[in-house]
């Protein structure tokens, strides 16, 4: 009678008295995770890979945003006029010329600024040339002023010949410090400053200037440059004076900064082969990460069915089995991004001084997390459908 | 005593399953297992179930324990009919009112004894805050508190097998089935097991009926029903029928040699 007297009770105890709820559905979940050792490295290596590999394709698509956005962010006007068709920032061309003047006449315009742009043939000191992006401004007169200084100063490129060069490019360019030579299209420059981690998405290295140099080496006409950046009054509406600009421009484009960045990213991302390999690498990276956890979980699933159906025959509901198999699929999906995400933080850190630009940011760090746990959800649905169909018979036959 | 007074005195039954019939297949391939099942099982009784290998024993277990649908015939459990109810209906009866013993004994490898107790708990939802002490306590009384941290695989068949029973016990079901308990078992062990599933039916409020070929624990049982090619042949209690203990006697006496 010892077991009778120890034991009764559970039932009608378990409708009185404080309630609680146990978790043996994750302790279960985790132990049939662990156990078997290989399986779950095959698991984790397949979410791991993902996770490097979305890393990778995101980290290099904030990165390509940050990089073709690079000159927009750093400027401080409302709103550009640019040639007609411009399809990028960094693709430019001449607008006609003297538009400063026609937008300054506009209500609620503060301040124009004129930002020349132009490609250029770099001659390198010990011989050969590249192809380079030449970027003239007045920086002082509130233009696009060079940032990222590492050495010598903005203040220097108002001498004659001086530019600014970055260091990521040194080797490209043939350049090793402040003072070393070259030539723009024909005509004699100096490194003046040199700035840091400013990359360009053609690979074409930014050489920074003052407007009036620029002008010349681009073969400018002096009222022209590239674009025509407008700054506005607080109060201004800045759709209406875009609307106004427009109508005494009609040879050219008024975009809100916002419009010409998503236009230039949109351009490279989307209309270039470089986009759509980008985002066809990003959904193979998915891809095979569902389907790795998928096959794993499954597998594990299968391993486990009698345990399942006993679960079954001792009366838990599809809900708690299907609790079991979810939790291990997060289980997985937490250790796997922890792995993943440490190694690419690791590939990034060597990524740092190259001309590769890939970004990590906490909200893009929080987006793979919850993509990762999507993706090994998602793979769990196979193994779920296993599980449901389980008949709970069979735990007799076994 | 009068017709009236043993009427009186009769439990009504925990278990009622009437005419269970039991097709599997169609067509050329139809079997009917199960041809008309009539059983109930009475509080306070160790009933043991018998029968050769095809006889339908496993099928019927199945059926009493509400994870196979019967094709025909009616099922009551605890009051509750089973016919008309979904899946999860059935899932929530065995979870409330069935205990189960498998010959293989279930057990989760990778959860302790304690552990694989306190699961079968568990799956019933919300629990007492003492489920635990519970849990050590279902334990003890099967002679194992010294082995509640020790996992499945480190366990002899019988600690297994007393691990299985303590799981089934912890929801303190109506009705507690089993499936050859002792078919994997040595004889002491075997013995021990049949001695503490007897303690168990000896609770009023709980039937045991156990599906065995060992007939070196006829000796435990309150009632003895063999089962033939689909139907009951024989239904004997013999602790109170001396016809009934003398055949026992002989069937234990020929199990031993």
């Amino acid at each position: 009678m010892q077991a009778r007297t120890a034991i009764e009770g559970g039932a009608d105890a378990a409708a009185a008295g404080p309630k609680r709820r146990l978790r043996m559905a994750p302790k279960l979940a985790y132990r049939n995770l662990f156990h078997d050792k290989v399986s779950l490295f095959v698991t984790l290596i397949g979410i791991v890979f993902s996770v490097v590999l979305l890393s990778f394709q995101s980290g290099i698509y904030l990165g390509i945003e940050r990089t073709i956005a690079a000159v927009l962010d750093q400027t401080k006007g409302e709103l550009w006029v640019v040639p007609i068709g411009t399809k990028s920032v960094d693709d430019p061309s001449l607008l006609p010329g003297r538009e400063k003047y026609t937008v300054l006449s506009v209500p609620g315009v503060e301040n124009v600024e004129t930002l020349s742009m132009g490609f250029a043939r770099w001659r390198k000191q010990h011989g050969g040339a590249t192809t380079v992006l030449v970027v003239g401004s007045d920086w002082n007169a509130g233009g696009l002023k060079p940032w990222n200084v590492i050495d010598g100063s903005v203040d220097q490129l108002a001498a004659p010949k001086m530019v600014a060069v970055d260091r990521t490019y040194f080797k490209d360019l043939d350049v090793k410090g402040l003072g070393d030579p070259a030539e723009i299209n024909g005509m004699t420059v100096k490194v003046g400053a040199i700035t840091n981690k400013i990359r360009s998405f053609t690979t074409m290295p930014y050489i920074f200037t003052t407007l009036g140099r620029a002008q010349i080496m681009l073969g400018a006409a002096q009222e022209q440059g590239s674009y025509a950046l407008v700054s506005l009054k607080p109060d201004a509406d800045v759709a209406k004076v875009q609307e106004t600009i427009q109508a005494r421009l009609p040879d050219a484009e008024v975009l809100t900064r916002e419009s010409f960045r998503n236009r230039s990213i949109n351009y490279w991302l989307f209309h270039t082969a470089a986009g759509s390999g980008l985002i066809a690498g990003t959904a193979l990276a998915i891809i095979v990460g569902i389907v790795i956890v998928a096959q794993t979980l499954y597998a594990s699933t299968k391993d486990h069915l009698n345990e399942f159906a006993t679960l079954r025959a001792l009366g838990a509901s599809a809900g708690y089995i299907i609790q079991v198999i979810l939790l291990q699929a997060l289980f997985s999906a937490i250790v796997g991004y922890a792995l993943g995400m440490t190694l690419t933080l690791g590939i990034f850190k060597l990524a740092e001084n190259t001309t590769l630009n890939v970004v990590m940011t906490p909200g893009l760090a929080g987006l793979l997390f919850a993509t990762t746990i999507a993706m090994c959800m998602f793979a769990a649905i196979s193994a779920i459908f296993k599980v449901i169909r389980i008949d709970p018979a069979g735990v007799f036959s076994r | 005593m009068s017709n009236l007074q043993a009427a009186r005195k009769k439990p009504k039954p925990l278990l009622v399953a009437d005419n269970i019939v039991k097709v599997f297949g169609t067509g050329a391939g139809e079997v009917q297992v199960l041809k008309g099942v009539h059983l109930d099982l009475l509080p306070g009784e160790l009933t043991l179930l018998m029968g050769p290998s095809g006889s339908g024993k496993t099928t019927l277990l199945s059926i009493l324990g509400c994870i196979l649908r019967q094709t025909r015939g009616d099922l009551e459990i605890a009051g509750t009919k089973t016919n008309n109810l979904s899946a999860e209906a059935m899932a929530d009866l065995r979870r409330n009112h069935v205990g189960f013993v498998f010959q293989s004994y279930n057990l989760f490898p990778t959860l302790t004894a304690m552990e694989n107790v306190m699961l079968a708990l568990d799956v019933r939802g919300r629990l007492p805050a003492d489920a635990p002490q519970r849990t050590k306590a279902a334990l003890d009384a099967v002679g194992l508190s010294h082995r509640i941290n020790t996992y499945p695989a480190k366990l002899s068949g019988g600690e297994k097998q007393r691990v299985a029973i303590a799981r089934a016990l912890a929801g303190s079901p109506s009705v507690m089935l089993a499936d050859e308990p002792t078919a994997a078992l040595d004889s002491e062990n075997g013995q021990s097991v049949m001695q503490l599933m007897s303690d168990v039916s000896k609770d009023h409020s709980r039937a045991v009926l156990c599906v065995t070929h060992d007939h070196r624990i006829l000796k435990y049982a309150d009632r003895i029903i063999r089962i033939e090619d689909g139907v009951i042949s024989t239904d004997e209690r013999p602790k109170e029928d001396a016809v009934a203990k003398a055949n026992m006697e002989r069937l234990a006496a020929e199990g031993a040699h």
